[in-house]
This record gives structure tokens, C-alpha cells and sequence, in this order.
């Protein structure tokens, strides 16, 4: 089956230049057919990928050694659902999935445009066909997935024990999701910008890819925090890393890009800005896959550094980055806005303001992650800047944000009156002091200024969502008569991508709220332990109950329970435990465990509501050293005496040698549960760490409100419905219900 | 009633904020990444540099076959990636499940006794050898 995968990565490489030259051709030449047939080479290019993916994850599941990148990454003792993940763990399966998910995403989009911007789609399709051009050739000459050998090992290298975890099966998918599509809208804005046909018909036939992005990727980012927050040495949830911050640039420039088209649909403003901001985003997420693949930047995420690939990268960025700019120049005159700002006190205003710090977020986070080679440039030295250099810009800018995410809803189109405003900010502003105000009497929380901040911010963004949600269905109900559920789910199903924009401003906020206590107000403790002894952090006493241990020939885990406290009542048993998994040293039998082979610690964790309890062991396993090299001494020999035997008695008497090391290293391990010394644990408590996993949660939720299309017979209800363009004294008030469902359109 | 404004000059005046708000942002973001930027020295910059009393971020791979526990502390030779060249260090506190030998590490490491190196507590920073392995297993 590899000569099936090799072939049809070729064919799908060819594929794509010839959708590319017939796109461009029936563009050109005004002949509509050779648009089709590029459209229709783009099914086919998606359905060779998804080929090739499955025969490629058949070779994983199968265990069939000889593909190489199976034996490198994978192994019988493996978990199957592992094994079936474990095709993008490696650099020619995780391209070749993105070779995948990008075909198909550019077929979704192309299918749904086959009758809509027709002078737009020819240049998109060329250029999502570049994109597939580019990574199904890296993926055929420089990291050939398929490529196998004659002799394949009776067992492969495993999947790297950091990486069994239930969010690998969604975490990487998820955000690949989210960087292909966004180079979707990126390719229909190329598009817009050749074509000349620059009106907001691009950015409503795409918006939707644009919004599945931001989901995607968010998603992506959410299950990699968690991920995080679980597995030692990856820095809490979140980290600062370069390959967190690879995620995190193009989704802050697509958040901005989400809000700023609803200004030029409304009022065709911000023309130059919304093609910049899509041409960014999609560099970006160029970017963030190069980071992530190119091991340029000190990340704790380790990655091999492949020249070839850099190159190719390096170029393909180049020529997105001046391509953009030189399009965008060329076309400056018919991007001009159709209207101006009227008032800084306006919606538009507020999106406006949200957007540049968004985008200077993102400059941020682009600059500090970039920093260690600028510096490296300038003074021959690379340099570490960690999350001090990030805080005193990401902290200010994020609280500006929320607060702005909590204007933008409740403020006027155009223009504010000072009696409107009063009337939509009178009741988040007190409810925002009166937290604030509670808040100066709880201990400590005045100290904490961002947090505080925060808090009090959060309570405003979170107040005017529930106004807009009571002032909607209150409208709802005046006209349909309908119950209070009945009316909540039909204003939300009536004007989804509104009140789906309004979940997500609610979810983001909780989860910053989350995030600011469980930074600010977090207690960390490191400790020497031996069992029956214990240690109070926070108020709560952690008491090291007693040693576990277990032996499979998978790995040897040693671990604690520890008791959790807190003035005398029992709170929760945690249980925590260190995995050693073996390396490929046959000469070790036990030592290849302890010395070499990779390590996984399971964290024991307690989430409550108010605060989470987090603890791992670090075990002293030093005592066993001489249980250990005594037991490789032995079975050292015995291996190398079994291996002079003859080939049929050989097998026999390694089974037997097998047998006793099994039971030796269970030996080992009962020691472990028996010993008197003691291990060292890292524990933490940090307040309100759920409610940062519950927002990003409501946030996704909302997104996806905002994602589900409205039924085909709605939308042409509404259509009929809606007049071409909104009365002017409409646009100067917090839109009426009829209004609101006009923009579903 | 005071006269409104003309539009382009309050434009002017709106592009001046932004652009002057925008410098100083940059210049602070710059100015800062500089403050809190600690090089990174490899093993042999760590030779010629390091002075007692001193902490330095040492970057470098472990060496194979130096890593050894004893009671609380881990004992280790970080390697220059190019040169021939490792120090021993010392450490305690939290190591990272990626931590093996072969593996690049980040430590922040101070000088202690006359040619060891003590890692500062839970400074320790390990690349996780997550994705995308060389097909020989080196970095």
C-alpha cells in the first residue's frame, strides 16, 4: 500500500498545479468551464489526501514496521486509540494531515461559492491550490511519509509517553483545523485584491470559514492549556511558550477580524483594514506552523530543525508577506471607506479601539516570541525572555479588551445620545463597582491589581450580556407571547451569529476571571516527604499516606496518596504517581527503565469550584540503584550466554530470563511500596482554575452558536423581510428587535 | 454651541494619537524585551564567563551516560551542542518529564565549589520531544 500513498501524493501534487493553471486560465480567458474543472481537481486532490491519510494511519494501527515513520513513532505495546493518533505526532504524518484537512476545507469552500463571487473564486482556488502545491510537495520530496524499508523492526520506538493523553486524539487536529481554514479566507481575500471586486461579498462568503477558524483554533488552544495544566514541565496551562504563541498570534488576529467586517458590512468601512487583517491572519497561521515545525526558537516543545523545510517556509512567508502588501498597495484607491467615523462614542468606534489592541496583542506576542533571534542578530548572543517580559503589555492590554468586549454590545451604531447611554450602561457600571466594592473587603484581592481589575471588568462584560439577553427575549415575548425558554431559544436561533458573539464575550470573560485569580492568588509549595509526614499550604494539610507502585511491561510507575485536609475535615485523597517507560537497551534489562526510557508523572488533581488542589511526585528511587545494576549484571550475562546458544534453544531460555527479569523489577517496585525514604512533591493551590476551563467552554459553545447556519428557509424569509439597507435613525440606537434578525442575512 | 470640528483635521489629530500611542508602545515592548532578556551560554561561554556569585542561564544537551541521582539531587553534565565541551551540574527541585539524557535543557545554574555548577531550584527547562524526531533521535 506505501506505492499507493507515494502515487497518489504525486497525482495530488499534480493535481494542484493543474487546478492552479486552469484557474488562472479560465479567469483570464473568461472561460468558466476551466473554473469548474479546478473546482472539481479540488475534490479530487481531497479525496487522494484522505486516501493517503488512511492507508497511512492503517500502517499505525497495524503496527506494520515497515513504513519508518510507523516504527519511529509507534509501537505494539502502544494503545491502539495511540496508535491511531500517533500518525501526527510524526513530521510526515502531521503534514500529510495537513495536506488533508486543507484540500478538504478548500473543497467545502469552494463548493459553496460554486454559484456566488464569481470573478473572486478563480484566483482563490489558484491560490488554496498553491497552498496544497506547497505541502503536498514537502510532503512527497522532503518528508515522504510512505517511505519504507526491506527490513523492519520486529518492534518500533513507541509514541512518546508525554503524548498518551486523551487530548493528543483532538488537540493537534483541532488546531491544524483551525490554521488551514484560515488561509481559506486568506485566499478569497488574495482573490478579492486581483480580481478588483472589493465589496463585503467576499468577506460574507467566507466569514463563516473565518469564524470556524477562530473555533478551531481556540479549541486547539483550550485542549493544549489543559493538556498543559496536567503534564510537569510544561508550565502550568498556560506558559508563554513559543509554541503556545504560535497558536495564539493568528487567532488574536482573526478575533479582530470577526468583528471588524461586522463594520464593513454595516457601514463599508475599514475596507484596507479587514483585507490586511485576513492577509495577517493567514500569514500568521504560516508562520505558527513554521515555528512549530522549525525548532528555531528555544520552546519547551522540542522540534528537529530541517533546513530544507526552514527554507522552503522562509520563501513561501516571503512571498505571502510582499504579495499581500504589494496587492494591497496596488489596490489602496478601491479600498477607501464608503463612510466615516462619526463618534468615538459609537459601536464601530468601540470595534474599531478593540481591534488595534487586539492586533497589538498580537504585535506582542509576536515581538517577544521573536526576540531571542532579533537579539541573536543584533548581539551575536540568543537570549531567554520568559512571561516577565510578556506580562506588563498582555496584562494591561487583555484588561482593555474585556472591557471593551462589554461596550461593544451595549453601545449605539453611529452615535450615542447621553440618555441611551445611561440607559444601557446603568446597570453593568453598578453592578462592576459593586463588585469592585465587595472585592476591598475580601483580603488581598486589593493587591492584586489586574486581578482586581479584572474581577470588576468581568462582572461589567458579564452584566451587560445578561441585560442584552433580558432586553431581547423581554422584545421577543412582547411580540410572540412566547414562555421565557421559549422566547431565550428563539432569539438565539433567530439571530445566531449575534447572540452566539454575546456567549462567547460571557465565556471569555468567566475564563479571564480564572485566569487572573489562579495567577494572582496561587500558592506553590515544594516538599520532602516521607510517609505519615505532612505539610500545610493554603490552609489545607497534605499528609503522604503511603507508596504505590506497579510493573507492566509497558512502564514501572511509583507513586503517593496523599490526604488532603483542611481544619481537620477530610477534603479529598489525591493520588499521584511517576512513569518510567523502558528505552531500547537490551543490554539493561532493569536499568533501561531507570536510566535512558522516558518518564511521564500523572498529577493528582482535586477541581472544585472555588479551587484547585494539584500534586505530583518526584520519587527518590536512588535506594533501588544497586538492586538495580546488580539485576543488569545478571541478566546481562544470562542475555548474552542465551544469544551463543543455538537458534532453537536460544528463544526458550530468553523466555525464562524474560520471565525472571519480569519478576525482578515487580520486586523492585514492591520495594519502592516498603521503603522508609522519602520523595519530594510539588503541590499547588490554585483558586478558581475551573472557571477559566468553564468560560473557554461557553466560549466554544458560543462560537458554535455563532457558526450553526440559519435554515435555508429562514434565511430566505428574512430576506424578503429585510429592506437593502437599514433607516439611519435605526443605526443610532441599540438595534430593534426586527433589526436584529436582519443580520442573519 | 461650539463649531464642529473640521473632519480632516480631526483626522489628523485621531492618526497622531494612534501613531504617537503605537511608538510608545514599541519602544516600551522594546526597551523591556531588552530589561528582561538573561542570555543564554553554552557550556564552553559558561568556561570562559561564568563568575562565582553569578547566575547564567546554561543552555546546552545533556551528556549521555552523566545522568545519576542521589537522595535530593540530580547530577548532570549539560554538553555545547558544537564544541566538545560539558559542565557538571548539581540540581534540586521539579524535573520535567521530557528531562533525559540526549535532550537540550535550559538551566539557570550559579558556581559552587571550584568546578561544578549549581542549578538554581525548579529552574531546570526541558524540550519536550514531543513531535517530528529526527529519524536518529538527536536534536
Amino acid at each position: 500500500m506505501a506505492v499507493v500513498g507515494r502515487t497518489l501524493l504525486v497525482l495530488a501534487m499534480i493535481t494542484a498545479v493543474y487546478g492552479a493553471i486552469a484557474s488562472i486560465y479560465g479567469a483570464r480567458s473568461g472561460r468558466r468551464e476551466f473554473v469548474d474543472s479546478a473546482r472539481r481537481a479540488m475534490y479530487a486532490l481531497a479525496a487522494m489526501a484522505v486516501i493517503a491519510f488512511v492507508i497511512l494511519d492503517v500502517a499505525f494501527i497495524t503496527s506494520d514496521f515497515s513504513y519508518n515513520v510507523v516504527a519511529s513513532g509507534s509501537s505494539t505495546t502502544t494503545p491502539t486509540l495511540y496508535r491511531a493518533a500517533a500518525i501526527w505526532a510524526t513530521q510526515q504524518g502531521s503534514l500529510l494531515l495537513w495536506v488533508m484537512l486543507l484540500s478538504c476545507w478548500s473543497s467545502l469552500a469552494l463548493f459553496l461559492t460554486r454559484r456566488r463571487v464569481r470573478e473572486v473564486v478563480p484566483y482563490a482556488q489558484a491560490v488554496l491550490f498553491g497552498m496544497a502545491f506547497f505541502f503536498a510537495g514537502l510532503t512527497t520530496l522532503f518528508a515522504n511519509p510512505f517511505d519504507t524499508t526491506s527490513t523492519p523492526p520486529s518492534e518500533g520506538a513507541g509514541l512518546d509517553p508525554l503524548l498518551r493523553h486523551t487530548t493528543m486524539m483532538v488537540h493537534p487536529p483541532m488546531l491544524y483545523s483551525g490554521y488551514t481554514l484560515m488561509l481559506v479566507p486568506f485566499a478569497f481575500g488574495v482573490g478579492a485584491l486581483i480580481s478588483g471586486r472589493l465589496n463585503a461579498e467576499w468577506i460574507q462568503v467566507t466569514r463563516r470559514f473565518a469564524l470556524a477558524a477562530w473555533l478551531c483554533l481556540g479549541v486547539g488552544i483550550l485542549l493544549g492549556a489543559r493538556w498543559s495544566y496536567t503534564e510537569l514541565g510544561w508550565g502550568g496551562y498556560w506558559a508563554w511558550d513559543p509554541v503556545e504563541n504560535a497558536a495564539l498570534m493568528p487567532w488574536l488576529a482573526v478575533t479582530a477580524f470577526i468583528h471588524s467586517v461586522m463594520i464593513q458590512e454595516k457601514r463599508g468601512m475599514l475596507k484596507v483594514w479587514n483585507v490586511s487583517l485576513i492577509l495577517t491572519s493567514g500569514t500568521l497561521a504560516i508562520i505558527g506552523t513554521f515555528l512549530v515545525r522549525s525548532g528555531i526558537l528555544s520552546s519547551i516543545h522540542a522540534f528537529v530543525s530541517d533546513p530544507t523545510l526552514n527554507i522552503s517556509f522562509v520563501a513561501l512567508i516571503c512571498v505571502m508577506v510582499i504579495g499581500s502588501l504589494y496587492l494591497v498597495i496596488l489596490r489602496h484607491q478601491s479600498l477607501r471607506s464608503d463612510a466615516q467615523l462619526d463618534s468615538l462614542f459609537s459601536r464601530e468606534a468601540v470595534f474599531l479601539f478593540q481591534n488595534l489592541v487586539l492586533i497589538a496583542l498580537a504585535a506582542v506576542v509576536f515581538w517577544v516570541t521573536f526576540f531571542p533571534l532579533i537579539s541573536e542578530a543584533i548581539t551575536g548572543t540568543q537570549v531567554s525572555v520568559g512571561p516577565p517580559a510578556f506580562r506588563p503589555f498582555v496584562v494591561p492590554l487583555a484588561l482593555i479588551v474585556v472591557l471593551l468586549s462589554g461596550i461593544g454590545p451595549i453601545i449605539a451604531w453611529r452615535r450615542v445620545t447621553l440618555a441611551k447611554l445611561r440607559r444601557s450602561f446603568a446597570v453593568p457600571v453598578t453592578v462592576a463597582v459593586a463588585v469592585l466594592i465587595a472585592l476591598r473587603f475580601v483580603s488581598g484581592v486589593g493587591q492584586h491589581l489586574a486581578a482586581y481589575l479584572m474581577f470588576g471588568f468581568g462582572a461589567f462584560v458579564l452584566t451587560s450580556v445578561v441585560q442584552e439577553f433580558f432586553r431581547g427575549v423581554r422584545a421577543r415575548r412582547a411580540m410572540t407571547s412566547a414562555s421565557v425558554p421559549r422566547a431565550l431559544v428563539g432569539l438565539i436561533a433567530r439571530n445566531r451569529r449575534r447572540y452566539g458573539g454575546y456567549i462567547v464575550h460571557a465565556g471569555v470573560a468567566v475564563a479571564l476571571i480564572g485566569v487572573a485569580a489562579s495567577t494572582s492568588f496561587q500558592h506553590q509549595r515544594t516538599a520532602t516527604l516521607k510517609p505519615g509526614q505532612s505539610v500545610r499550604t493554603d490552609g489545607y494539610t497534605f499528609k503522604y499516606v503511603r507508596a504505590t507502585a506497579s510493573a507492566t511491561a509497558e512502564k514501572i510507575s511509583f507513586g503517593a496518596v496523599l490526604a488532603v485536609t483542611k481544619g481537620g475535615r477530610p477534603v479529598t485523597t489525591l493520588r499521584t504517581s511517576y512513569g518510567l517507560y523502558p528505552s531500547l537497551d537490551p543490554m539493561h534489562p532493569i536499568g533501561r527503565f531507570f536510566n535512558s526510557g522516558s518518564t511521564e508523572s500523572q498529577v493528582g488533581l482535586h477541581s472544585g469550584a472555588l479551587r484547585d488542589l494539584w500534586v505530583v511526585i518526584s520519587p527518590n528511587i536512588a535506594p533501588l540503584n544497586n538492586e538495580i545494576d546488580k539485576g543488569d549484571v545478571v541478566l546481562g550475562r544470562a542475555i548474552i550466554a542465551a544469544q551463543r546458544l543455538p537458534a532453537a534453544q536460544q528463544a526458550g531460555q530468553l523466555n525464562t530470563i524474560y520471565a525472571l527479569r519480569d519478576i525482578a523489577i515487580r520486586e523492585i517496585a514492591q520495594h519502592f511500596v516498603n521503603h522508609p525514604w522519602s520523595s519530594q512533591f510539588l503541590i499547588e493551590v490554585s483558586p478558581l482554575v475551573m472557571w477559566l476551563w468553564i468560560g473557554a467552554i461557553v466560549a466554544a459553545l458560543g462560537g458554535l452558536v455563532a457558526l450553526w447556519p440559519v435554515p435555508p428557509r429562514a434565511r430566505v424569509r428574512l430576506r424578503v423581510a429585510a429592506p437593502s439597507a437599514a433607516p439611519a435613525d435605526a443605526l443610532t440606537m441599540g438595534p430593534a428587535p426586527e433589526e436584529r434578525e436582519r443580520e442573519l442575512v | 454651541m461650539g463649531r464642529r470640528m473640521d473632519p480632516s483635521r480631526k483626522r489628523a489629530i485621531r492618526l497622531t494619537v494612534a501613531l504617537t500611542a503605537a511608538l510608545l508602545l514599541a519602544s516600551a515592548l522594546i526597551y523591556t524585551s531588552f530589561a528582561a532578556g538573561r542570555d543564554e551560554l553554552t557550556a564552553s561561554q559558561l568556561l570562559k564567563r561564568g563568575r562565582a556569585g553569578a547566575t547564567y542561564i546554561l543552555a546546552g544537551t545533556v551528556l549521555d551516560n552523566s545522568v545519576r541521582r542521589e537522595g535530593q539531587f540530580l547530577y548532570f553534565r549539560v554538553r555545547d551542542p558544537k564544541l566538545h565541551v560539558s559542565v557538571p551540574v548539581r540540581y534540586t527541585g521539579e524535573i520535567p518529564d521530557p528531562f533525559a539524557q540526549g535532550r537540550p535543557v535550559l538551566v539557570d545554574v550559579q558556581k559552587g565549589g571550584p568546578t561544578g555548577w549549581i542549578g538554581q531550584t525548579n529552574s531546570l527547562t526541558t524540550k519536550c520531544p514531543s513531535k517530528y524526531q529526527a529519524a536518529s533521535g538527536s536534536y
